[in-house]
């Protein structure tokens, strides 16, 4: 079963994260290899600021190309991809993104449930999901998605988080298969092709 | 979930019964609208959904209301509404007569916007503002010029960070929750029905504002309604898109220049 899990191919990694996700996310990024085998996409709830410096700032902790989504980009390996503020962030079937500026969801836009959701819709199996620390119950139903497509989720060891609530939610929801401290996500990340 | 199939099923329904063309909008968006619906008015399963909107045209209103999105604000981006004020109005304003063009306005939050910023120039009685939209429900509420009083806090925040300096309060009257804008507004806007899939020119403008109603389509028919775009633009007059929507890698780019970080583009040629 477990060696089944990490044969499994990657097309998509999705990160999830609220309150306390910035810090992991400093972490944990410049611990991942150059030129990553799949794109990320990185759904993060924030203000609405309007700047892209959150884009310049997790861009110089990564070897890897990181921007903020604008409508229609085409998803591309080695790339890390930023949800924009105040919009849900979808997927389209002939792997480019869209933009969505509906009613937010858990009390988010973007949600990151909205974009979970979309991506295990169209990458199905190659789907993996992390939720990391949050004081919200968004990313669960997201998990569950992915889960049900087959694809992989994990979330941040919620003892490791600032902010446990999330990953716990998700993790009582039965829907997580990899609870992982930083160092933990940091290896998972890199063994998956 | 609801799969693809059975999507196009309910959309060529649309298209031949009623003529509403929903094939071009993002797919991923819509379904997630479609689904949206399916939970909220309860129907036990795609089929029933499909069956109503087939037989009930009172339904299709609601329908069409529901897997559009309305969700709108005024002053938003209000770093956008400062160019307009700074380097776009003053420009327009050289110009005898100013017509403005919101394409896809739903509920007119922002062409109410527009008309206080003109208002402010002193352009507002030589405009006059062209607000359409394929739904005719949310049309009603641009003519009414009422807006939820619980938005104007934040409303007048983004007011005042987009370089506005009078009292906002002042235009418009508070009535049971509602926000009423003053007339003085209101008259300066026509009000009509377009549907940007379907429905072609119908005037030439000076400013088209655009703004977030572009990335429900695709690339295709996103394609066809900035061509419809550019030619309903007279020479050097403007087009403003949303804040992550584009130009670039559309048909129409090289007729355009952009004018600076906000999504303005001068029409060149």
């Amino acid at each position: 079963m477990e060696e089944n899990h990490v044969a499994r191919h990657c097309g998509l990694l999705l990160i999830g994260g609220s309150a306390g996700s910035l810090e992991v996310l400093f972490k944990l990024l410049p611990r991942l290899k150059a030129d990553l085998p799949f794109p990320v996409v990185l759904v993060l709830h924030r203000r609405n600021s309007g700047d892209s410096s959150l884009t310049e700032l997790l861009g110089s902790k990564t070897l890897n190309k990181t921007v903020e989504v604008e409508d229609k980009d085409p998803i591309v390996p080695g790339c890390i991809y930023l949800a924009p503020a105040d919009y849900h962030l979808l997927i389209e079937n002939d792997h480019t993104f869209s933009l969505d500026y509906s009613e937010k969801i858990n009390f988010s836009r973007p949600s990151i449930d909205v974009t979970f959701e979309s991506a295990a819709d169209v990458f199905g199996a190659a789907t993996t999901g992390i939720i990391l620390s949050g004081a919200n119950e968004d990313g669960t139903n997201g998990l569950v998605s992915i889960k049900r497509a087959g694809g992989r989720t994990v979330a941040q060891q919620p003892d490791t988080a600032q902010m446990p609530f999330m990953p716990q939610h998700a993790i009582t929801a039965g829907t997580v298969d990899y609870t992982l401290d930083i160092a933990g996500l940091a290896g998972f990340i890199n063994g998956l092709e | 979930m609801i799969d693809d199939e059975n999507i196009d099923l309910l959309l060529t329904d649309l298209f031949d019964l009623y003529g509403y063309d929903f094939t071009s909008y993002s797919r991923a968006s819509l379904k997630r609208r479609i689904e949206r619906l399916c939970l909220l008015d309860k129907f036990p399963s795609f089929a029933e959904l499909r069956y109503r909107v087939k037989n009930d045209p009172d339904y299709l209103k609601r329908f069409v209301e529901e897997i559009t999105v309305n969700v709108t604000e005024m002053f938003r981006d209000p770093s956008f509404y400062k160019a307009l004020r700074e380097d776009i109005l003053p420009v327009l304003g050289t110009k005898p007569f100013i017509r403005i063009w919101h394409a896809g306005c739903s509920t007119g939050e922002e062409v109410f916007s527009m008309a206080i910023l003109l208002k402010e120039a002193g352009l507002l009685r030589k405009s006059l503002l062209y607000a359409t939209d394929l739904n005719p429900t949310v049309l009603e509420k641009v003519r009414k010029g009422i807006f939820p009083l619980s938005q104007m806090k934040q409303y007048s925040e983004s007011y005042i960070a987009s370089g506005g300096s009078r009292d906002f309060s002042g235009y418009y009257t508070a009535n049971y929750g509602q926000a009423k804008f003053d007339r003085e507004l209101a008259e300066k806007i026509i009000i009509s029905t377009h549907n940007l899939v379907s429905d072609s020119s119908f005037n030439e403008f000076d400013l088209i504002l655009c703004r977030n109603v572009l990335i429900y389509f695709d690339k295709e028919l996103q394609d066809r309604v900035l061509k419809l775009f550019d030619a309903s633009l007279a020479p050097l007059s403007y087009l403003a898109l949303g804040t992550k929507e584009t130009l670039k890698f559309s048909v129409v780019q090289n007729k355009f220049k952009q004018l600076n970080r906000e999504k303005i583009w001068k029409k060149i040629m």
